[in-house]
C-alpha cells in the first residue's frame, strides 16, 4: 500500500504481522480484498471509462486486491458516478439495500459528489449523499484514474 | 478412527488442500496478470478474500427459494471436494487407501461440487442463477462422458487395475503413461475436462461475469460464498494432482524429487491458466459439441491405441 512497501514474500510476512497486530485481523482482510461494484447513474460515460481505466494494465488495481465483480451481493465497495435523477434514485436505493454489509460507498465525479452542472436540473434527485451514506468523494470531471486510486486508498487507510 | 479424521481434516484433506490450493489460486491469478502485462495480486490474496468473506461480510438469504438448500449446497461442495482430495492425495503420498476401485469413487466424488453449485443456484430463486444452473447442468452432461472415457483409457493402459495406488506404482516401475501416443491423447482430453470442471474461461458460461453477472453464484454472499471459494481452491489443487497421478507417475517424495513433484502440479496449472488466458468464452452449444464429438473421439482413439499397447 505504501510507496516503500515491496511486494516480495519476506516483506509481505513482516507487513502482515505488523498490520495484523495494529488493526486486527478482520479489518485487515477487509482492506486487502475490496471488491468493487460499479453503479452508473445518468452519466456522460467519462467517469465509467476512467473507472475501467483503473483495472487496465497501466493502473492495475488488482495489485491492491481490488476486483470488479458482477453481482452486488459480492461487493465491498459501491462506486457511484453520474448525476442521480429521480428514476436512478430508486435503483440506487435498491442496489444499496441488496449489498451485503459492510459496504463502502464512493461517489465519483462532479455529478456524483455535488450534482455538477445538473444540480439545478428538474429531474435531479440530489447528490449521492442525500440518498445513501457516502464514505469517500472523488471530485473531477472526470477524475483521473490516479485520483480514483488515491481516493480508494485514502478510504482504505481511514477505515 | 483418529487417523481417518486426521486424513480428512488436516493432511492431506481440508487444511492441506485448502492452503496449497490457495497458493495455486494466487499462482493462477499472478500468471494471468503477467500475461496481461499487469503486476498481479500479493501472495496471500486468496486467503484475504476467503477470510474477508468468512468473517466480515453478512449472509443474505433469498426471499423466494429454499434457504436451507441454499446454505447447505456450499457445505456439500466442500465436503465432496475434500473427500475426493483425500482419495486422490493419499495414494500420491504413498499411503494406500486399501480398497480396490477407488478410481470410480473419485469419479463420483468429483461431480459433487458441480452438482452442489447447481442445487444452490436453483435454490436461490434468481432467474440469472437458474440460467447459470441450466448451463452448468448441460456442461456436466457433456464433459462427464469424456472424463469417464479418459479414466477408462487409463484403466486399459494399467492392465485393468481400478486402484489409483497400483496405477501409480505401475508407472513408477515402468514408464509414465504420458510417454505414449495414447497417453498424450488422454492428457489432451483430460486437460479440457479439468478446464470445464474448474469453470475456467473457455467453459465459464455458467458463471459468466459480464453476461449473467456471476450466474450460479449471483445470490451468494458472506460465509457461504467463502465456502464456494474454498471449494474452488481445493479443486484447483486436486484436479491437476489427479492428472499427475493418472498420467505422470505421481509424486516421488525423496530429497530433491519433492521439487519435481511440485513442478509437475504447477506445470499443469500453468497450462490451464494459459488456455484460460488465450481463449474467449464459448457458447454452451459449442461446448457440448466440443466435448460430445471431438473430445470423445480423441478419448476413444486413445482407448483403442492403448488396447493395442501403443
Amino acid at each position: 500500500m505504501d510507496e516503500s512497501y515491496c511486494n516480495c514474500c519476506y516483506c509481505s510476512c513482516i507487513f502482515w504481522l505488523i498490520t495484523v497486530k495494529t488493526v486486527g485481523f478482520k479489518s485487515f482482510c477487509f482492506k486487502k480484498s475490496l471488491w468493487v461494484f460499479h453503479f452508473g447513474g445518468a452519466s456522460c460515460n467519462n467517469c465509467d471509462i476512467e473507472i475501467l481505466d483503473c483495472l487496465t494494465p497501466r493502473y492495475d488495481l488488482e495489485r491492491f486486491g481490488i476486483l470488479l465483480v458482477g453481482s452486488v451481493r459480492h461487493a465491498d465497495v459501491l462506486l457511484v458516478n453520474g448525476s442521480i435523477n429521480r428514476r436512478d434514485k430508486e435503483r440506487l436505493l435498491e442496489i444499496y439495500n441488496q449489498a451485503a454489509k459492510p459496504v463502502l460507498v464512493v461517489a465519483i465525479g462532479a455529478c456524483g459528489c455535488t450534482g455538477g452542472i445538473f444540480a439545478e436540473g428538474n429531474t435531479f434527485a440530489g447528490p449521492v449523499d442525500k440518498i445513501i451514506p457516502v464514505d469517500a468523494y472523488i471530485p473531477g470531471c472526470p477524475p483521473k484514474p490516479e485520483a480514483i486510486i488515491a481516493g480508494i486508498m485514502a478510504l482504505v487507510k481511514s477505515k | 478412527m483418529a487417523v481417518y479424521l486426521f486424513y480428512f481434516l488436516v493432511f492431506p484433506g481440508l487444511l492441506f488442500a485448502a492452503v496449497t490450493g490457495g497458493f495455486l489460486s494466487w499462482f493462477d491469478r499472478k500468471i494471468t496478470a503477467r500475461v496481461q502485462f499487469r503486476k498481479g495480486p500479493p501472495l496471500l490474496q486468496p486467503f484475504y478474500d476467503f477470510f474477508k468473506l468468512l468473517l466480515v461480510k453478512e449472509t443474505i438469504l433469498p426471499k423466494q427459494g429454499s434457504p436451507v438448500v441454499f446454505l447447505m449446497a456450499p457445505v456439500f461442495a466442500v465436503f465432496g471436494a475434500t473427500m475426493a482430495g483425500v482419495f486422490i492425495l493419499l495414494p500420491l503420498f504413498n499411503i494406500t487407501t486399501g480398497f480396490r476401485g477407488d478410481l470410480l469413487v473419485i469419479f463420483y466424488l468429483l461431480t459433487i461440487p458441480s452438482f452442489s453449485y447447481v442445487l444452490g443456484a436453483v435454490a436461490s430463486g434468481n432467474p440469472l442463477a437458474s440460467v447459470g444452473a441450466s448451463r452448468e447442468m448441460k456442461l456436466i452432461l457433456s464433459y462427464e462422458l469424456t472424463f469417464f472415457l479418459v479414466i477408462a483409457g487409463i484403466i486399459v493402459k494399467a492392465s485393468q487395475n481400478f486402484d489409483l495406488y497400483s496405477i501409480i506404482q505401475l508407472q513408477k516401475d515402468g514408464a509414465p503413461f504420458l510417454g505414449s501416443i495414447s497417453g498424450i491423447l488422454l492428457f489432451i482430453a483430460g486437460i479440457f475436462c479439468i478446464q470445464a470442471k474448474l469453470g475456467l474461461v473457455p467453459f465459464d458460461m455458467a458463471e459468466a461475469e459480464t453476461e449473467l453477472s456471476e450466474g450460479s453464484f449471483i445470490e451468494y454472499s458472506g460465509p457461504p460464498y467463502a465456502l464456494i471459494k474454498l471449494t474452488k481452491y481445493i479443486m484447483l489443487l486436486i484436479l491437476p494432482c489427479f492428472l499427475v497421478a493418472l498420467l505422470m507417475k505421481g509424486f516421488n517424495l525423496r530429497g530433491i524429487n519433492i521439487l519435481w513433484a511440485f513442478l509437475k502440479v504447477a506445470g499443469v496449472v500453468l497450462l490451464l491458466t494459459l488456455i484460460r488466458n488465450t481463449n474467449p468464452r464459448i457458447k454452451i452449444r459449442q461446448a457440448i459439441s466440443f466435448f460430445m464429438i471431438w473430445m470423445n473421439l480423441i478419448a476413444i482413439a486413445a482407448i483403442v491405441l492403448a488396447f493395442f499397447g501403443l
